[in-house]
């Protein structure tokens, strides 16, 4: 279980949000929800120990994780960036293979049985296929896919997915959210995901953090965070929000703009 | 691939017996060989002296100063080009090239002998290198210093060649600045096996720890977020791939002048066979450079009657080679 208790980030001299508090166990998906500029890549980036913490405290398991070494922590939180081009065409297989960096040795290269937890990933995700494919070569929902099989080859317990759904298509959204879904489901993993869409908040997320502009910070289910009186402080939208029964039978709401 | 490398292997190999051959006294291949087996096993052979002065004290150590040199620059040319997360990358972007070459017109102003010169160039090299690596490291705000230490390597390389253009200025118009012109052309017609001995402890410190490392320059070329992100020490590791990559080529050029272009072109010949891989692709880029050093320093000794200094011609076959490896790519390897 991750914790973070009374955090306060920033970044040089100046503080974006302060006293953030909220847990993610297991099984959780958290919603990062908040309009451009608020802090939520501030957020991100401090909890992943990019930004230094600048007040209050981050722990892990119960453990602060201030003093662990970049290795100890990549061990247990994994990042999913968006997909964006490196300089060379590595193959899928072997940018699935980084994900594995942090647990051999600093002066070794992967070795059989990381190859195949690798693979593995790429079951998991359902694009085996794309092993031996170009990264620089496939579409981007592709990328997004083999980014986040990378981090399950970490074998992490929490995941830190930085807009996931941003530059995909309709059904790439789609699929990339329902793997997200299921390995919390499946695999107990408690990820947080930032996104710009209240409804992937609404449909998929067990809590919400929303950050409203003026850095005011509110956690709950996210029926109870996002609502017309927070879209139209942090958008400046007048939506309104409507009951839908999706798969399952499962009820969930969605809001409209309505201006 | 293993075909491709065993390929490699052979042909460097065979460039290597055959370059004992070339030159302007013509010694044929099976006297190169009874030569070399009767010195390796210590018998006295039937041939002049003057022979084996030309393969031992001339031919060898040249062979061996290009085989050092260009294996040197590639891997570091390769590491670097990982490191910046940019292929257009050469070994001299951190100003290490135009540090040394004022180390080395500056000893030889001073007329030191050469081997001040040549420490003079490898210890302005690492300071050229020092000084853009600390522009990057302080004056970075946040996030990565990549660019801000590129761009303090440019600056620092126009700083020290516009002081090896007062040193020209200064010198002895008849007798040294024709020596710094012709080192800044760069040559290994006068590498002895004394500056080889001295040249190969940097070169191979830093070889192989750079060898060591070289799964984290796959995961440093996703940049600095994702490489932490990924369990490395992102500033700890650039620091030590650029002492390393530093120490290789400033002792490269201490001995051999500057060379141009192997840093950049061989590491794309070498993608090319091994793919992006940085497991495969240094030791590739090792013995790639190893090989075409030699091919070409084989050819500036024989193409014309005077000897044509090494940087021309690595630029005169590098630049239409390096044009048509961009004509000719299928995956976006640049």
């Amino acid at each position: 279980m991750l914790e973070i208790r009374n955090a306060d980030c920033g970044y040089g001299a100046r503080t974006v949000l302060r006293n953030v508090s909220f847990d993610v166990p297991p099984g959780e998906l958290l919603c990062l929800l908040g309009p451009n500029g608020v802090g939520k890549t501030t957020l991100f980036k401090t909890i992943l120990g990019l930004l230094p913490l600048k007040g209050g405290s981050i722990l892990l398991q119960g453990e602060n994780v201030s003093s662990w070494s970049r290795r100890r922590f990549a061990a247990k939180v994994g990042y999913v960036p968006q997909a964006h081009t490196p300089p060379f065409p590595f193959q899928v297989k072997d940018v699935v293979a980084m994900g594995r960096t942090a647990h051999f040795g600093v002066f070794s290269s992967p070795s059989d049985r990381d190859m195949e937890i690798a693979e593995e990933a790429l079951c998991t995700l359902g694009i085996a296929h794309l092993k031996e494919s170009v990264y620089t070569e496939i579409s981007g929902g592709e990328r997004q896919l083999v980014l986040i099989a990378r981090a399950l080859a970490q074998r992490v317990e929490i995941l830190i997915m930085d807009e996931p759904t941003s530059n995909l298509d309709f059904g790439n959204q789609v699929k990339v959210l329902e793997h997200v879904r299921k390995v919390v489901e499946k695999d107990r993993l408690g990820v947080i995901l930032t996104t710009h869409h209240p409804n992937h908040a609404l449909m998929y997320a067990s809590r919400a953090v929303i950050l409203g502009r003026g850095g005011t910070v509110s956690t709950g289910t996210p029926e109870a965070v996002i609502t017309e009186g927070y879209l139209k402080e942090a958008y400046e939208v007048e939506a309104s929000f409507h009951t839908l029964e999706g798969r399952h039978g499962r009820r969930f709401s969605v809001c409209i703009p309505t201006t | 691939m293993t075909k491709k490398l065993a390929c490699l292997f052979i042909l460097s190999l065979a460039l290597f017996f055959l370059s004992f051959t070339v030159g302007r006294y013509p010694i044929s291949p099976g006297t190169v060989a009874a030569i070399l087996w009767s010195k390796f096993a210590g018998m006295p052979n039937g041939f002049n002296a003057d022979m084996e002065t030309v393969l031992f004290s001339v031919r060898l150590p040249r062979i061996l100063a290009a085989a050092l040199v260009g294996s040197a620059l590639s891997v570091s040319g390769a590491a670097y080009q990982g490191l910046f997360k940019n292929p257009m990358v050469s070994p001299d972007i951190l100003g290490v090239s135009a540090g040394a070459s004022f180390g080395a017109a500056l000893g030889m102003l001073l007329s030191r002998g050469m081997v001040a010169t040549q420490f003079l160039a490898f210890t302005f090299g690492m300071v050229a290198v020092g000084i853009s690596y600390a522009i990057g490291t302080l004056l970075a705000k946040r996030g990565e210093p990549v660019l801000v230490m590129v761009l303090g390597g440019i600056i620092i390389g126009t700083l020290f060649t516009s002081f090896v253009s007062i040193i020209k200025y200064l010198a002895d118009p008849y007798n040294t600045l024709p020596a710094i012109v012709f080192w800044l052309m760069g040559s290994l017609a006068n590498v002895s096996l004394a500056d080889l001995r001295v040249a190969s402890l940097p070169i191979c410190a830093g070889m192989s720890l750079i060898l060591a490392l070289r799964w984290n320059l796959n995961v440093m070329s996703f940049g600095d977020e994702e490489a932490r992100a990924l369990g490395v020490r992102a500033g700890a590791l650039r620091l030590a791939i650029i002492v390393c990559a530093t120490l290789m080529t400033a002792a490269a050029v201490s001995i051999s002048g500057v060379i141009g272009l192997v840093g950049l072109v061989v590491p794309h010949m070498a993608r090319l066979l091994a793919g992006p891989n940085y497991t495969r692709l240094l030791p590739v880029s090792l013995l790639l450079g190893a090989t075409f050093l030699l091919a070409v320093d084989d050819l500036a000794r024989v193409v014309f009657a005077v000897e044509i200094p090494l940087g021309i011609v690595t630029s005169l076959i590098g630049a239409p080679f390096f044009l048509y490896l961009l004509l000719n790519t299928r995956k976006g390897w640049l």
